[in-house]
């Protein structure tokens, strides 16, 4: 293989394996922002015992996703030279910014978040708490900014095959921007609140630490009812948005062959996309409905992938099917939603075994649709890499293939001894359980008003025990 | 111009930021196999659990804001060093996974060793890296244009070393204000033997590396340049005598502090030889530079939002200020 291949493979290996992380610690942290300030207010010292549980969880994926973002971070020079020469004065200030604003933030304030108990106040530890949080959202802004400026390039002037800056705001707040990261943070905080619902359920179901489980399924379910319809909605406006601005992609994600000329154009539940043969195998259709969702009337135009020329186009075949399944998932998440809010109103949420397996089953779908949507993404957006001005093919480094060979099989070792051992000590942390019997120390829940505490620590230990 | 020399100065600082911080996490990686029990081994892994992130955070941001100044100094350094640049990342990545994995782990010597291994491989080839960098690179048309193991001689191996030793040296000197009993007092004695495999490659460097690069000597020799190089070597001896003199008095805080002092010293040595050299030998930092709009906008985000890190990190540093006790970390 070429080191073009070699390369896209690595970095959409390396990427797909770090956006697991992240995807999780974006959302988890907002998680135990709530957890640390409900303990803050009600002084109820089961949410601060909640908050211990799940900071480990948080711990094991942040350290992960620490060590897999920096390969990221170097990957664009070893890699993709020519592209990160022909955009630098565009594209890299913005990682520049990513790391003053955000990562120094999780970084520097992660160590007291972690071990800072005795050393800092509980006010202070709870602004440490929601700096992290802020951090990781403020990491998505930028590098969601990078990589939307690759899909809809805005605010630059072009001089002999190198970009330069027009105006930065256009830069970052390019058309595809808003609705990337609206998405993106979605996915996040969605990712992490079924992860979270899951666990608790599987406890529930085990019987065990059910007051404790119960209370962070709760807080879950509830977060997850505001951000399961949210996403769907948000999903819309992204595809919208790729029909104005990336025609191409919605062609291929849709498998959409011919513009349509009289009358709407059909959606396409089932295919097989043959990119040779300009044409779909075994499809099922839906009359009128791709210009219904597209456009909002039946009878709207759609661009076809067959007015554009063979070498312009993206992969069908990837992009239809792993739309299909991002699309699903979010359908499906809505969904299960929509039966929690039935059982909560028949107050039955907690002793409905079916749903609580249903919620064990579908935890690991975030992560699953946030990889899928992500290829969708980028292979969407190929043949170029900053869409419809630099070819992928005129990106790469000057290197020898063999360079990458190595890189990508430690890669592929890494990622398989990490990986393994990042699963087998989450499981364990798992398995382990909360630890409900060790007492807090007096001056870790020294902040709320003196009598309550007292009361409820008794309280807590009552219905764990 | 003068934007330009700003981003010298900015890009120089974060470098050493880096190497002056995450220096000591990898040093007492390094050290670690020295521990004599699984005590003295939490307690060296205590004094830096709660900072090596943010230390580590210093390459990342040094590699952003290299692109988005110098992105000609970023791609093509980064195409030519590729191996050894890679394999830094992949000691990082054992060395990060580290601290988490053994915290929750029964089988602490796996993690043991991946602690100390990630951070030998990641300083050995951190210098292997500067060796390369100072060796010169191919360049035609502001892309790399060398082969895959242009990097690979007996100078960058050596440098490779000595920064290792180096690092060996920051991070005994750190041990020393953090810790108490035998851990210190081990850390004394490295201190002392690192200290001695420093001065050695220094001096070995101070030859070699001219030898090289004649172009170096041409420069510390030219005005006005000549009035001020001359203090380098001198602030270096100085720093090595203090340091082995408060070796010998047990003090706690000066061996670190001269230490830093001799990596101050040597950097500015190397720095003033190179520049206005980007990449050696014949590319300028005005032609490596970006736009200035690009400079400007940047610049802001550091002169704003910088002093800010520099605070909180400073502040997370006296939050966690004193003794590692026994029994810290994670087994809060
Ligand atoms: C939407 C979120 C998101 C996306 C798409 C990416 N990352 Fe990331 N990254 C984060 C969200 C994040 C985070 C939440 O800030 C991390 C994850 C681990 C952690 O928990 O911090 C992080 C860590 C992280 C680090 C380590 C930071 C440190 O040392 O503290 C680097 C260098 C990168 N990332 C770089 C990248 C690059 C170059 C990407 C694209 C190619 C990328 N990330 C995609
Ligand atoms: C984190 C989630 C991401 C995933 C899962 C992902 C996935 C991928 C995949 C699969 C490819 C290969 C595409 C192909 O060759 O067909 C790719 C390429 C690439 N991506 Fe991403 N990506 C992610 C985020 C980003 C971000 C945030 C950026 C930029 C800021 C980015 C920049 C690139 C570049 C430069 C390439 C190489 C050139 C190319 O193949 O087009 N990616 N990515
Ligand atoms: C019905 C629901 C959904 C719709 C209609 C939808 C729509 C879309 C579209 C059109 C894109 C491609 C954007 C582009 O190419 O620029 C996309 C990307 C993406 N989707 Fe979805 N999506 C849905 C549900 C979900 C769910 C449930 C998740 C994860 C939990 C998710 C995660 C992502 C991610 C991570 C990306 C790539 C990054 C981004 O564009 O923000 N999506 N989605």
């Amino acid at each position: 293989m070429d080191v073009l291949s070699l390369s896209r493979i690595q970095f959409g290996l390396t990427t797909a394996f770090h956006i697991l992380f992240p995807t999780l610690t974006i959302g988890l942290s907002l998680y135990l922002v709530i957890l640390e300030g409900l303990w803050l207010r009600t002084g109820n010292e089961i949410y601060y015992r909640m908050y211990r549980f799940w900071i480990k969880i948080f711990a094991i994926h942040f350290a992960v996703g620490v060590v897999s973002g920096i390969t990221l971070e170097f990957e664009f020079g070893t890699n993709f030279a020519r592209f990160s020469q022909a955009v630098s004065n565009v594209f890299a200030p913005l990682l520049a910014y990513e790391g003053m604003t955000a990562f120094f933030l999780e970084a520097g304030f992660l160590g007291i978040m972690l071990f800072g108990w005795k050393r800092v106040s509980p006010a202070v530890h709870f602004l440490s708490t929601c700096l992290v949080a802020v951090g990781a959202s403020l990491s998505a802004f930028w590098i969601m900014a990078a990589n939307a400026w690759m899909q809809t390039p805005a605010g630059y002037e072009l001089i002999h095959g190198k970009f330069h800056v027009t105006r930065f705001w256009d830069v970052i707040f390019n058309p595809a921007f808003p609705t990337h990261l609206t998405h993106m943070l979605l996915a996040s905080y969605e990712t992490a609140v079924f992860a979270v619902a899951g666990i608790s359920a599987w406890f529930l179901l085990k019987r065990q630490h059910e007051a404790f489980f119960r209370k962070s399924l709760s807080i879950a379910l509830v977060m997850a009812a505001l951000i399961a319809p949210l996403q769907v909605v948000a999903g819309d406006f992204k595809g919208q948005n790729v029909a104005r601005y990336q025609p191409a992609k919605l062609a291929a994600m849709e498998a959409h062959w011919d513009t349509n000329t009289q009358g709407g154009a059909p959606f396409v539940a089932f295919a097989f996309p043959d990119m040779k043969a300009e044409k779909n195998l075994c499809e099922i259709t839906i009359p009128d409905m791709l210009s219904l969702i597209i456009t909002h009337s039946l009878h709207g135009e759609v661009r076809g992938l067959k007015t554009f020329p063979p070498e312009d186009r993206p992969n069908a075949a990837i992009t239809f099917w792993t739309f299909r399944i991002m699309a699903g998932i979010g359908f499906l998440l809505a969904g299960v939603m929509l039966w929690a809010g039935y059982l909560a109103f028949r107050k039955r949420l907690f002793d409905t075994p079916l749903f609580l397996k249903t919620l064990v089953m579908i935890q690991p779908l975030g992560f699953v649709a946030t990889v899928v949507g992500w290829i969708t993404v980028e292979v969407g957006r190929q043949p170029w890499v900053v869409y419809g001005l630099i070819r992928t093919k005129d990106s790469v480094s000057p290197i020898a293939a063999g360079n990458v060979v190595w890189s990508l099989g430690m890669f592929l070792i890494l990622f398989a001894v990490v990986g393994g051992s990042y699963f087998y000590f989450t499981l364990k942390v798992l398995r382990n359980g909360p630890d409900a019997e060790a007492p807090a120390t007096p001056s870790e829940v020294s902040i709320p008003a003196s009598g309550k505490i007292t009361a409820t620590n008794a309280a807590g230990r009552e219905v764990t025990s | 111009m003068n934007l330009i020399h700003i981003w010298v100065f900015l890009v120089g600082l974060v470098v050493i930021l880096y190497v002056m911080l995450d220096g000591f996490n990898l040093g007492v990686g390094m050290l670690f196999p020295g521990a004599a029990n699984r005590a003295e081994q939490d307690v060296m892994m205590a004094a830096i659990a709660p900072v090596w992130d943010a230390n580590q955070t210093w390459i990342v941001f040094g590699g952003g804001a290299l692109f988005a100044s110098f992105p000609m100094i970023y791609t093509v350094l980064f195409s030519a060093l590729y191996i050894p640049l890679f394999t830094f990342l992949f000691g990082l990545i054992f060395r990060g996974v580290a601290f988490e994995f053994r915290a929750n782990s029964h089988q602490k010597h796996i993690w043991n060793r991946a602690f100390f291994g990630g951070s030998l491989v990641a300083a050995f080839a951190q210098g292997v890296t500067l060796g390369g960098y100072i060796e010169g690179i191919r360049v035609r048309a502001g892309i790399f244009a060398g082969g895959p193991w242009d990097w690979l001689t007996p100078f960058s191996i050596m440098t490779g070393v000595a920064l290792t030793a180096g690092y060996m040296l920051l991070g005994a000197g750190y041990l020393i204000i953090k810790t108490t009993g035998p851990v210190q007092e081990r850390a004394y004695r490295q201190a002392f033997w690192a200290g001695g495999a420093v001065a050695l490659f220094l001096c070995i460097v101070a030859v070699w590396t001219p030898y090289h690069n004649p172009e170096f000597v041409a420069n510390w020799l030219s005005r006005p340049r000549i009035y001020g190089v001359w203090v380098f070597p001198v602030l270096s001896a100085a720093s090595f005598v203090l340091l082995f003199h408060h070796l010998k008095k047990r003090s706690e805080i000066q061996p670190f502090v001269w230490s830093l002092m001799i990596f101050l010293s040597a950097y500015l040595a190397l720095q003033s030889a190179i520049y206005p050299c980007a990449i050696l030998p014949d590319i300028s930092v005005a032609e490596a530079a970006s736009q200035p709009e690009t400079l400007i906008f940047t610049l802001w985000g550091v002169a704003l939002i910088l002093p800010v890190v520099l605070g909180y990190v400073w502040y997370s540093y006296r939050v966690f200020r004193g003794k590692v006790a026994y029994g810290d970390g994670y087994e809060q």
